[in-house]
């Protein structure tokens, strides 16, 4: 007998910066901090280098749930990058919310190497928020799903 | 529009000029294309009427590659248009004559078409009302119908950047007066909605979408060399909606790419020929832009920095979207 | 000759909609295109000229050829099932009615597209009268009669009467099956003739409907192409494809792979366009380097190549699209009068 597991199973991902967000992350797992499994990690060099392109990408292929997690302000480890990331994605969040698409889906966090911890409970929180609002569909492409 | 062909033969024949970029009569009245005019007889076919609606200053950046200097003539909102592509290094001021000519507002063919008047041969703007000669006799519209969106919201008369001006006084009353409205208030009925009727109002006017790149090709913003829903080093290079996401991914990059730079020209609505209402995606950037990081008008000046190259240390966190709403 | 009541047209639509896909021109969003109409729809027979054409109803402007999947090491291919529902076109105009056969004559000769085939063989084209011709229409100069519009069934629509006229097989068998709604009139005859003649007359006086066509003969092909005019006409042209996806008779299309991850990768087949930059990208790169190439052979191919090789017909029907869609105002007319000596 086969077993259908219907439970929603949300897919998270986080695009870290590796000096910071990408440490914490690593921080939280020597640190044994639990987060849940459905967050699949993406390594940028800086939270900069990720465009709109990627998050968008990200919801086509299955994301219910996109976060980005970058240096906090001032500590950016190019010493500016985090500043544009921060404008570029504020556009695109209120973008995507004005196309309808609901407003917790995306989400960025200043995360440092040193905040295992705040990695951790980011990453409950962000699940527990997509787990809240189910899965995507209004940003999804038919072709990637079952 | 006399006045404009004998100052354009006079700058050509004194060599200031190489050439003229206007407008062409068309074969129905309300069809005028953009056009090269290299020699004073061609210019017998030269016009301006409320149907040039075309934003001229995209051609500055293949007319700058030719030898000598290009005569244009811009209307007040192409030149915030110009003076864009001048910031952005697309075009250069030294090999352009600009004449600001002036405007009352330009018509939309497809708005005369829907009020259904037929066979329009010519219009005249009065006021607030519209006299069109058509094969089928005079007819008379509302301007407010009839006019582009664009020129709805006019940004007013003033040309930012010119060498000379004619049949326009500088420091002209904004805005054909009454007819001014909040342009954002489009964009603010849209935010007030709730989220799944603003999705199911863009489904419905992104599905009519037929990838035709029009919206593309003649924003003046949009300059790049090769796009990258063209280049086949990317996998955005799909060509067709062939799923409903791949009309929001390309409506949403298009009007971020432009988001800072675009000085909301209204070409893109312009020129959609499902008549999807284009603007209102890149007035939304602008509408962010202007509550977020202060009032900012793209192609005002050409030296100041854009916003998105720009930051500020106290910068809004993106968490701000979430909190209020992006509504309001 | 039948006719119906105008009222009733309703009623029909949804009896035909019961047994096969019907398609009709739908306003949505001030604007008309063709789409699959269910009872919720609005339908709009009186605008002329719908943005797109019918042509997506027997070659969409992307569809899929087949599914390639890779599972346990073996790759499956699953192609696209060919249409096999029969579904009716409904008030298609004399142009685009005489677009199919331009697009009959690349598709259904050898190699022959089965895809479109299919669609064709199922699909029944019913036909409208044009009431009121408008000022961007030319059909007239390829001897196109928007009053006697043909295909399976000829319909006239009046102020308050369709009136109906089967030509085929197909278009009996339609008939037969709306039957119901169908009554047959004797004094059908003379009010359609009298829309005829006032239909021809209009048309008559159209600003372009005449235009001189004398010179694009397969004789004058290197002329034509190495005209000097090219070069002027093109300027103002913004390589997007409008003109193209409006187009009733343009017909290429490229093909291209979707990958959708554990999907597998699709293939699909979607409209191109002659004037994007990559159309005829090869792997050894693009012999048509410019946008003056690029336009001269939208025009040489729909006015000079394509009747060359298929008896005489142009692949133009003046429908008038291009006309009033360019973001530029460029269009064949222009170039007709242009190269052909009129202006």
């Amino acid at each position: 007998m086969q077993v259908e597991n219907t439970e929603f199973r949300p897919k998270i991902v986080a695009f870290c910066c590796n000096w910071c967000s990408y440490a914490g992350a690593d921080l939280a797992g020597s640190s044994r901090l639990a987060y849940p499994a459905d967050v699949k990690i993406i390594r940028v060099p800086c939270s900069c280098r990720v465009n709109p392109m990627f998050i968008l990408r990200a919801f086509q292929r299955g994301a219910d749930g996109v976060i980005l997690c970058g240096c906090h302000p001032g500590d950016c480890h190019y010493t500016t990058g985090n500043y544009y990331a921060r404008r570029r994605m504020t556009l695109l969040f209120s973008m995507l919310d004005y196309l309808g698409v609901e407003k917790g889906r995306t989400r960025v966090e200043w995360v440092s190497a040193a905040e295992g911890v705040k990695f951790s409970t980011t990453m409950n929180e962000f699940v527990a928020k997509i787990h809240e609002l189910g899965k995507n569909v209004r940003l999804e492409d038919l072709r990637c799903k079952n | 529009m006399q006045e404009l062909i004998t100052r354009a033969k006079e700058l050509l024949a004194d060599g200031t000029v190489s050439r003229v970029l206007g407008w062409k009569k068309g074969d129905l009245g309300w069809d005028p294309e953009p056009a090269y005019f290299d020699k004073a007889e061609e210019l017998e076919n030269f016009i301006y009427n409320p149907f040039c609606g075309a934003n001229l200053s995209k051609y500055l950046i293949a007319a700058g590659k030719l030898e000598g200097t290009t005569l244009v003539f811009l209307k007040p909102c192409d030149t915030y248009s110009f003076n864009q592509l001048v910031k952005e290094h697309r075009v250069k001021k030294d090999k352009t004559y600009i004449i600001g000519v002036g405007c009352h507002g330009t018509l939309d063919p497809e708005k005369i078409r829907n009020t259904g008047v037929k066979g329009i041969a010519d219009a005249v703007l009065e006021g607030d009302r519209v006299r069109l000669n058509t094969l089928y006799g005079d007819k008379e519209a509302a301007a407010a119908e009839v006019l582009l969106d664009r020129c709805l919201v006019c940004k007013g008369k003033t040309h930012v950047v010119c060498d000379e001006l004619i049949g326009a006084e500088p420091g002209e009353e904004a805005g054909p007066g009454e007819l001014a409205v909040n342009r954002f208030a489009q964009v603010e009925e849209l935010e007030n909605l709730p989220p799944e009727e603003r999705f199911a109002f863009w489904q419905e006017q992104l599905s009519r979408c037929i990838r035709c790149n029009a919206c593309r090709n003649v924003c003046p913003a949009c300059s790049c060399l090769k796009c990258v829903f063209d280049s086949s080093q990317f996998d955005s290079n799909q060509k067709a909606n062939a799923d409903t996401f791949e009309e929001q991914m390309f409506h949403i990059i298009r009007a971020f790419h432009v988001a800072g730079r675009c000085t909301d020209c209204g070409e893109c609505s312009r020129v959609c020929p499902e008549s999807i209402p284009l603007h209102l995606l890149n007035r939304k950037f602008i509408k962010d832009i202007d509550t977020f990081y202060g009032e900012y008008q793209a192609g005002a000046d050409t030296e100041s920095k854009g916003p998105l190259t720009d930051f500020t240390f106290e910068d809004v966190e993106p968490g701000i979207i979430a909190e209020r709403g992006g509504g309001r | 000759m039948y006719r119906v009541k105008k009222d009733r047209l309703t009623e029909l639509f949804t009896s035909v909609s019961k047994v096969q896909d019907l398609f009709l021109p739908l306003r949505k969003c001030d604007q008309t295109n063709y789409g699959l109409w269910t009872p919720e729809e609005t339908f709009d027979l009186d605008t002329l000229k719908t943005v797109k054409s019918a042509k997506d109803c027997f070659f969409p402007q992307s569809e899929v050829l087949y599914r390639c999947r890779k599972e346990d090491g073996k790759i499956s291919i699953d192609p696209q099932q060919l249409c096999d529902r029969p579904f009716v076109v409904f008030g298609m105009r004399a142009c685009d009615v005489k677009a199919v056969e331009v697009l009959d004559r690349v598709f259904l000769s050898d190699p022959v597209d089965s895809f479109y085939k299919a669609r064709r063989e199922h699909g029944t084209i019913v036909s409208m009268a044009c009431h009121e011709p408008e000022e961007t229409c030319f059909c007239r100069n390829f001897e196109i009669d928007p009053a006697a519009p043909g295909a399976d069934v000829e319909t006239w629509l009046t102020e308050d009467s369709l009136y109906w006229k089967p030509l085929t097989e197909k278009g009996e068998a339609l008939t037969a099956a709306a039957e119901e709604f169908l009554e047959k009139t004797e004094d059908g005859d003379k009010t359609v003739e009298e829309e005829q003649t006032a239909i021809r007359g209009i048309v008559e006086k159209l600003p372009l409907s005449h235009l001189d066509l004398s010179r694009f003969k397969q004789e004058n092909t290197m002329e034509l192409f190495d005209s000097p005019l090219w070069e002027e006409m093109y300027k103002p042209c913004l390589a997007c494809g409008t003109c193209t996806f409006v187009c009733p008779t343009c017909q290429c299309y490229d093909i291209r792979d979707f990958d959708a991850g554990k999907n597998g990768v699709q293939r699909y087949r979607c409209w191109d366009s002659c004037m994007y930059s990559d159309f005829t990208m090869m792997a050894h790169g693009n012999m048509r380097t410019s946008q003056m190439q690029r336009f001269r052979q939208r025009f040489m191919h729909k006015l000079v190549y394509y009747p060359a090789n298929n008896d005489g017909l142009y692949s133009c029907v003046g429908c008038g699209r291009c006309v009033s869609k360019c973001p530029a105002s460029l269009n064949i007319v222009k170039v007709i009068k242009k190269l052909g000596g009129e202006a």
